[in-house]
């Protein structure tokens, strides 16, 4: 139980990889596995730490993200001591209200850091999806002397080639120390990617970030880990188990799909440690006399009366008679009417699928209709 | 101080509903599973939230530790508000006595001075057994314009069915005449749905005189109203039409899930209006996969397909292993229905494991199975049998091993 840590999670990333689908949303508000969004998986592995303290940078398009977290009563962080803070931006004399990279946004929720009573934290962007705790993981970073540890998996080639946000490899020697990092690199030899998580001292994250905009320097990866590597002792820590890095549409689309193999689901759903989200209180899903599905996940309020394959059904959506829907992902409420055909395709929240429509998208290319569009 | 309140609900939780067998063997009637995610509690509780009702008793005795645990602070209702709330109200000791609430007056009799605290002008009484969504509020509006004293929610039921209810014979003005628990020879169809609106300072007259009163049985139908009604008292009947549903039978349970699957159902829970709240077990969606079968059934979060779901209802968490066929049936949390077993016109209570190869129920009555029992490999329940909670069922002779 982590009692002396309190979590901050960026939750600014600006991703244009990810096209329509955060164009009113940030990356951390993305609804992924027919249930949940981005950030609950961080929040929900910092609560599962014994962490009742978070605070969630938000920047721009975060009226979805502060609707999705409310209150934080839902991951147990209502509380009299501490709880969930989300921290906006607001113009001061120093900044007005853009953020100029994580540093800068760091910066600019110090009061928040500074309150915080607690002497360790964890800082994490929120478009990573795993599921772990961090005991062990700041256990070590105690153990090793390390300055700062960030945690990485190994990963073979990257898929995603060219389409990659915030890709740091690291090298480490053999004593797991961080010689050496790249972001976005278009080759490395490095099948070490990181986790965008830092165990740090609160004090060192204060002093680091000072010491960066001392000197007009903003962003976190090139400046204030890769500037200081020689002056501070920073560790990798290795995560083992899925990962999953929203970095373009085409990860998106996969990491959902992934959802559909029973390992990742038992490891990410049902190991000790919940994914918790927003309760919505919505019926069973009801299947009708003539629907067919198959191989999909479908969550509560949805009412099927078409073919589903290979799919991922988030919640209250609707799917006519005669309706095909094939290696899709389909958001909450939206409504998929008689003999309408979808393949490869990502329909937003509250989308209106007409009769008869035909959709057909690619599985490197999957067709996105915005929210509350009517095709 | 505690503000005032207008009206004050106290909901009769307490029955053991011996009728449902070996599902309430082990927990209170309000708290059996209905609809593959809603106790039947859920809905006096939304029913009151929806009608601006937040102050709600909840009157438990009867193997209250489930439904304790389910209503908790009462937030998943919202009803953990500052000035009301929900609150479980077990009988306690008083002074140097303490007794069990013996009906359902006396359990509002023994729970006066919760509700003095809030000084309402009126009590609704209300009980656990019903699936129904209704505004309380417009009963309540109906009270008022009739200056009434007490005012009882009334439903038609068919004439031949009218023998087995509380019978109000009413003027013109709907005012009551006479009373009649289940009459042989019922000379009206309306019949109470045993939810009462109280003038509080009035009723509390009567609850102290019943108390005194040694033949009473301390009910409302039995004892309350009709001696209201002989003191020439203003009662009135409120007309409910819409969905309600006794589920005080295996067979009537049964049916009233069956009735979900209508592809127009008579209950319609995706009013966002009228949304019927439930404490939400956290569980992914559910999982179909390539080789099941799903057709005409409800299936909840977290559960497992990979078999046939035919006309069924399926809880959250359960598993339908490959070869399995669920049919006609109701399947509550946590079940595990393994490879090749077969379950047909049942209700299988949560937590139960179904071995390969095992088969419950048939043609004819409805098999149940009590919680957490375990049917073995190839072991079989007959169709209108009854397994208790965590029996293992060895062989064919089903619940009788």
């Amino acid at each position: 139980m982590l009692r002396n840590t309190f979590g901050l999670i960026y939750a600014g990333e600006q991703n244009i990889n990810l096209r329509e689908l955060v164009y009113l949303r940030t990356v951390g508000a993305l609804p992924v596995g027919g249930r949940y969004r981005a950030i609950d998986f961080i929040l929900s592995n910092m609560v599962n730490s014994g962490i009742r303290n978070i605070g969630v940078i938000a920047q721009r398009s975060y009226h979805s993200l502060m609707d999705h977290l409310g209150s934080g009563k839902e991951w147990d962080l209502s509380r009299k001591n501490d709880g969930l803070f989300i921290l906006p931006p607001f113009s001061s004399a120093e900044n007005m209200g853009t953020y100029r990279g994580l540093v800068d946004a760091i910066k600019g929720v110090m009061g928040y850091i500074s309150r915080s009573k607690q002497q360790y934290c964890i800082l994490s962007g929120s478009y990573t999806i795993f599921n772990r705790t961090f005991d062990d993981m700041v256990e070590c970073h105690m153990d090793s002397g390390a300055d700062i540890t960030m945690l990485y998996n190994e990963e073979e080639a990257d898929f995603f080639r060219g389409e990659r946000y915030n890709d740091v490899r690291l090298h480490l020697n053999e004593e797991g120390r961080v010689v050496d990092l790249e972001i976005n690199a278009t080759t490395s030899d490095s099948k070490k990617v990181g986790m965008d998580t830092y165990v740090m001292r609160k004090d060192l994250l204060e002093y680091l970030v000072e010491d960066c905009m001392s000197r007009g320097k903003y962003n976190f990866v090139s400046d204030l880990l890769m500037g200081n590597l020689n002056r501070i002792k920073i560790m990798g820590y290795e995560h083992k188990g899925y990962v999953g890095r929203l970095h373009s549409v085409a990860s998106y689309y996969k990491i959902n799909m992934d959802f559909l193999n029973r390992d990742v689901q038992d490891h990410l759903f049902y190991s000790d440690n919940q994914i918790y989200t927003k309760i919505k209180d919505e019926v069973p899903a009801k299947y009708a006399k003539t629907s067919n599905v198959k191989n999909s996940l479908v969550a509560n309020g949805c009412i099927i009366e078409g073919e589903v394959e290979n799919s991922i059904l988030f919640r209250g959506v609707y799917v006519g008679k005669g309706a095909k829907i094939k290696n899709s992902i389909i958001m909450q409420n939206s409504e998929i009417y008689n003999n309408s055909d979808l393949e490869y395709v990502i329909l937003d929240k509250s989308v209106n699928i007409r009769q008869g429509r035909r959709l057909i998208g690619d599985e490197v290319f999957p067709v996105i209709i915005r929210k509350g569009a009517i095709v | 101080m505690i503000k005032k309140k207008k009206c004050v609900a106290m909901l009769l939780a307490g029955g053991q509903g011996s009728r449902l067998g070996v599902l309430t063997k082990h927990r209170a009637k309000p708290a059996v599973t209905y609809g593959g995610k809603y106790r039947i509690i859920d809905f006096p509780l939304s029913n009151c939230i929806h009608s601006g009702i937040d102050t709600v008793g909840v009157l438990t005795q009867y193997e209250p530790l489930e439904l304790n645990a389910y209503i908790g602070t009462g937030s998943p209702w919202d009803l953990d508000g500052i000035t009301g709330g929900a609150f479980v109200l077990p009988p306690y000791v008083k002074g140097e006595r303490g007794e069990w609430y013996t009906g359902t007056a006396n359990a509002i009799y023994q729970n006066i001075y919760f509700i003095e605290q809030y000084n309402p002008d009126y009590i609704l009484v209300l009980s656990g057994d019903h699936i129904y969504k209704m505004d309380y509020s417009q009963m309540i509006e109906a009270h008022e314009d009739n200056k009434a004293d007490a005012t009882i929610a009334v439903i038609e039921v068919p004439i031949e069915e009218a023998p087995r209810f509380g019978i109000m014979n009413t003027d013109e003005s709907l005012r009551i005449e006479e009373f009649e628990e289940k009459p042989k020879k019922p000379k009206s169809n309306m019949a109470s749905m045993g939810v009462y609106v109280f003038n509080w300072k009035k009723v509390k007259e009567y609850l102290i005189a019943d108390s005194k009163n040694e033949k009473s049985s301390n009910d409302f139908g039995k004892n309350i109203i009709p001696t209201m009604l002989m003191n020439g008292e203003r009662l009135f009947a409120y007309p409910y039409k819409g969905y309600w549903k006794d589920v005080g039978t295996i067979d009537s349970l049964w049916e009233a899930n069956m009735e979900l699957l209508q592809e127009e159902p008579g209950l319609n829970l995706y009013d966002d209006a009228w949304r019927i709240f439930s404490r939400n077990p956290n569980k992914p969606p559910h999982f179909v996969d390539k080789g099941a079968k799903i057709k005409n059934s409800l299936v909840s979060e977290g559960c497992y397909i990979y078999g046939t779901v035919e006309n069924s209802i399926l809880s959250a968490g359960v598993t339908v292993e490959k070869g399995a066929v669920v049919r006609d049936s109701i399947i509550m949390q946590e079940t595990v229905i393994r490879e090749k077993s077969k379950v047909v016109k049942s209700i299988v209570d949560e937590e139960v494991i179904v071995e390969e190869g095992a088969s419950i129920g048939g043609k004819g009555e409805i098999a149940v199975v009590g919680n957490k029992a375990v049917i073995r490999a190839g072991a079989s329940v007959a169709a209108g049998e009854s397994v208790p909670a965590k029996r293992i069922v060895k062989n064919t002779t089903g619940g009788a091993s």
